[in-house]
């Protein structure tokens, strides 16, 4: 369970997120929508404790991000807005991952292997030479591989194919079974069958909250 | 503890790979290749003759353009990482602040220290074939200055870098740092001398807290003063302390400012707004 109580991030004077209170339950699979710059990365960050909130709190299962950073990221799995461009290769990436998380690498390869991503070839190519899509869907592999209660995308099928699009979807419909998912999306058509509550922000408040 | 050694581990990897890695393994093993060629064992100017004059060069090299080396190459460490987003990630994973921070800078000394050093002990053992005598007591002071200078540096590099929060502006900071060490060495000191408006210890206390000073002059402290070409301030401190004093402030005190440094860097970087 994620409570955000009155939270707001001030960022010189731009005010991203304006006094946002909202609870987000186990089982509930979220549709995070608003224009851009309304401020959903803000959210999802202050929810992964990279931000300090300027006034507020986040609490995760009662606990805050910040102070409990590692017992929190067990159990989140995280794809960013755009899969950066980090230098490691495919190899050592899924050793960090592998050892700072307890993932298995087989599940790894396993996922991207669903995801039609093949990783033997290019095991020791650096991650930011792979095509944008290879990118996305590897750290969409990642995700699911790491089993987390938690499940937080930040618009990761920007660059997927349509046929890469139905094979994500299908296996989040797979594994999401009792836990949180949130999906920030600008294309609610989407993940419209995969979702049971559409939350829409804009100028960093949360305009409206439905359960569906 | 063992994320701190994977997290130094593949940072050494990364930079084991990286163009500026390449850079500057050969600048330093160029540096030597060239003194060789041009005959610097074999000639006997001041006083100095064979291996003794070759490190003598090399350390005197290395004092300027080492920090500057360290500076610009590390300090994008953090800052850079933070721009591109790759920080946003690698930091999603449970992996403790702490264990990330001195893993990268743990990796980064590596990477920065074993070239100069290596390079030395190139020359050292190229020397000994060419039947060169082995001048131990400067070897090893060499070793503890390369090790301390690039302590000094990498502290300072990984504070900027988690200070500022873009590369760019990492990288013109880091620029200015060096310029300013630089010109306070001998000459804007010997300015001030000469104006004859300070005292003596006045001056000398302000040369040693800059660590390219200090290095300055313990390059030369094993060496006779008489013999060598050395600018008054460097006279004055030898003159002022023990060598066996000087020698251990020399390598304490520049890792000491590295450790602070880094340590200063760590605060800013936990408890801030990681990304
Ligand atoms: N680190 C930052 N420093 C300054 N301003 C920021 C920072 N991060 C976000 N902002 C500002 O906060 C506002 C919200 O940004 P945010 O990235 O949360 O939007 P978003 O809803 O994710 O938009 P998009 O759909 O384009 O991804 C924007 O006006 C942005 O300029
Ligand atoms: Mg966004």
């Amino acid at each position: 369970m994620i409570v955000l109580n009155r939270l707001s991030k001030i960022f010189g004077k731009t005010r991203s997120l304006d006094d946002v209170s909202i609870t987000l339950h186990r089982g509930d699979a979220i549709a995070l929508m608003g224009a851009n710059g309304a401020g959903k990365t803000t959210l999802v960050r202050l929810i992964l404790g990279y931000y300090h909130p300027s006034s507020g709190t986040v609490r995760i299962e009662g606990r805050d991000p910040i102070k409990e950073r590692m017992n929190i990221l067990d159990q989140v799995s995280f794809v960013p807005q755009l899969p950066p461009p980090i230098k490691l290769s495919l190899k050592e990436l899924m050793t960090y991952i592998c050892k700072s998380s307890g993932v298995d690498e087989a599940r790894i390869v396993h996922y991207a292997n669903e995801m039609k991503l093949d990783i033997a070839p290019n095991l020791h190519k650096s991650f930011f030479k792979l095509s944008g899509g290879m990118k996305q869907k590897l750290l969409i592999a990642i995700s699911l591989a790491k089993e987390s209660r938690i499940m937080i995308y930040d618009e990761p099928t920007a660059n997927l194919d349509p046929k890469a699009r139905d094979d994500f979807y299908r296996l989040l419909r797979e594994n999401e079974q009792d836990k949180l998912a949130l999906f920030v999306t600008h294309r609610i058509e989407e993940v419209a069958s995969l979702v049971n509550r559409k939350i829409y922000m804009d100028l960093g408040k949360v305009v409206s909250d439905e359960i569906c | 503890m063992n994320h701190l050694l994977l997290i130094a581990y593949l940072d050494l990897k990364e930079s084991i790979r990286a163009n500026w890695f390449i850079i500057y393994s050969l600048v330093f093993g160029g540096l030597i290749a060239l003194f060789f060629i041009a005959g610097i064992t074999e000639s006997q100017v001041m006083g100095f003759s064979g291996l003794s004059r070759l490190l003598l060069m090399y350390i005197q090299v290395t004092i300027v353009i080492l920090p500057i080396f360290i500076l610009i190459t590390t300090v994008r460490s953090i800052s850079g990482d933070r721009d591109s987003h790759i920080l946003e990630y690698m930091l999603s994973f449970p992996i403790s602040l702490q264990q990330y921070y001195w893993g990268k800078v743990f990796g980064r000394f590596i990477t920065v220290f074993l070239p100069v050093f290596m390079a030395m002990i190139v020359a050292v053992v190229y020397g000994i074939f060419q039947g060169a005598e082995v001048p131990w007591g400067v070897l090893f002071l060499y070793t503890g200055l390369l090790f301390s200078m690039s302590s000094a540096f990498l502290g300072i590099a990984f504070f900027i870098s988690s200070l500022v929060k873009s590369s760019e502006m990492a990288l013109g900071i880091a620029f200015f740092v060096w310029i300013v060490l630089l010109a306070f060495i001998d000459i804007a000191l010997i300015g001030l001398m000469l104006q004859n408006r300070m005292s003596e210890g006045l001056i000398i206390a302000i040369a040693l807290l800059n660590p390219m000073e200090v290095f300055r002059v313990a390059a030369i402290s094993l060496f006779d003063p008489e013999l060598t070409v050395i600018g008054p301030v460097a006279f004055y401190i030898l003159d002022l302390f023990s060598q066996g004093i000087f020698v251990l402030l020399s390598i304490l005190y520049p890792i000491i400012i590295g450790i602070v440094f880094a340590w200063a860097g760590y605060r800013i970087f936990s408890r801030n707004d990681l990304v």
